[in-house]
């Protein structure tokens, strides 16, 4: 029980941080509010695979944005100050639960404009929101990890942006399939299965980060 | 033993064989594939040999990471080198059998976008290796993403592919290597000629590189 209660007050102090500095959280804010505009201005009101395609697109750089501005904020003094302080597996899930809560709340923000602005083609909302929430989680859980990786190498945004992209692309390959049917007429039963392998992946991924966060921690 | 010459003579037999018998023997007459199944010994044998070096790399990084012994990150590194070497030429290969049997070179098939994923994962892990200059920290965080990479192969190469549609030998749960497609002769020349030819070669080659990363190790620790 300790651990959970050590967990949830890293993630406290992850909240009230985003609070105190809110450049942050308001960054990403206008940056997905700026973004989607340009798209509306450069797209009018897409069509169905185009909305799609968009709309994860919006969702991996908004990912890669809000991921590392939470992260690669610290400075060096401050790590050391945790390192000193707590059990790396307990930093480490108190991030990436922060950064989960983080996308899914940029995510309902970015739909809600995505419908305003772009136009809502979807015959299934209900679905997609729960495919756009699940999937958004998904992301940045991969995307926590590589910027645990980045904070290492000399605290380079860019580099996680390098090494995220491909490690991403199966994830949205499955998060595209499984939107796409939120918008066809017809239900489809392939939905499952793909819910269940994503699950899945996401714990793969979160076991990884776990197990292999302490050898980034020793430094 | 790795100093000894005669695995290397042995990698050339090999390889030898398995360009004389796959290209002179007989291979069991399939419908569109036709004379095309002879790349069986080259491009199936490719991605194994990628395996098993991506194997190889895996557990020298894993060892790094409890010894923190510089010569196995060296290992490594080069072992995952030939490794994307060998998948790039495993993704040649393919697309040449795919112009042949499908049509085009590229056709956005789920396996082939997923090798290349693959190799762009593998490629990312050289990237983040340059990028970071302290060559202690440089190889424990790339052996983290070593890591990380080996099991994102899983999900992308062999199970997406395998359960989505796919005009690659394997899509739609049915297995890729199946008993029904090759015949005993080519099986033959398969797991005895070309697996063991393709994989000595590696190993040759990333023996050559990670002697010549050795003897440049002690020159700088000696000097």
């Amino acid at each position: 029980m300790t651990t959970i209660r050590h967990i949830l007050t890293l993630f406290k102090k992850e909240v009230l941080l985003e609070f105190r500095q809110q450049y942050s959280f308001y960054g990403v804010l206008l940056y997905v509010a700026s973004t989607i505009f340009v798209l509306y201005l450069a797209m009018g009101q897409p069509e169905n695979t185009v909305w799609n395609g968009l709309f994860w697109m919006m969702q991996l750089f908004i990912c890669v944005n809000a991921v590392a501005k939470s992260f690669l904020q610290e400075s060096r003094g401050r790590q050391l100050y945790f390192y000193s302080l707590c059990h790396p597996v307990h930093f480490m899930l108190a991030k990436m639960i922060f950064n989960a809560v983080l996308m899914l709340l940029m995510t309902m923000v970015s739909l809600l404009l995505f419908m305003l602005f772009l136009g809502s083609p979807l015959s299934h909302p209900g679905i997609f929101v729960g495919v756009s929430c699940f999937g958004a989680m998904s992301i940045s859980l991969v995307f926590s990890f590589l910027a645990a990786i980045a904070a290492r190498a000399q605290q380079n945004a860019a580099l996680m942006a390098i090494l995220g992209f491909p490690l991403i692309i199966p994830e949205l390959m499955l998060l595209m399939r499984m939107s796409a049917i939120a918008f066809s007429d017809v239900f489809q039963s392939g939905l499952l299965s793909i819910v269940l392998l994503l699950f899945c992946f996401d714990i793969m991924v979160i076991l990884l980060s776990v197990i292999l966060f302490p050898f980034l921690w020793k430094d | 033993m790795l100093r000894k010459n005669w695995w290397k003579i042995l990698s050339f037999l090999f390889l030898l064989y398995t360009f004389t018998a796959g290209f002179l023997g007989n291979v069991p007459a399939k419908p569109i594939l036709n004379e095309t199944i002879r790349n069986l010994y080259f491009h199936v044998a490719m991605w194994f040999g990628m395996m098993i070096f991506f194997i190889v790399s895996l557990v020298y990084s894993l060892k790094y990471l409890r010894h923190n012994n510089s010569v196995h990150d060296i290992y490594a590194v080069e072992f995952a080198r030939t490794g994307i070497v060998f998948g790039s030429l495993g993704l040649l290969t393919g697309s040449v059998w795919a112009r042949w049997a499908w049509g085009a070179f590229w056709s956005n098939d789920p396996k082939q976008i997923g090798a290349a994923v693959a190799l762009l994962i593998y490629l990312a892990y050289f990237v983040l290796r340059n990028s970071l200059t302290d060559r202690d920290k440089s190889a424990r965080i790339s052996a983290v993403y070593n890591v990380f990479a080996f099991a994102m192969l899983f999900p992308t190469i062999w199970i997406i592919p395998r359960m989505v549609e796919s005009l690659h030998p394997g899509g739609m749960g049915n297995p890729a290597l199946d008993s029904n497609d090759i015949d005993k002769r080519m099986r033959v020349i398969f797991w005895f000629g070309a697996i063991p030819g393709w994989t000595l070669l590696g190993l040759w080659i990333t023996n050559l590189r990670t002697r010549i990363q050795l003897l440049s190790l002690n020159q700088e620790t000696n000097v």
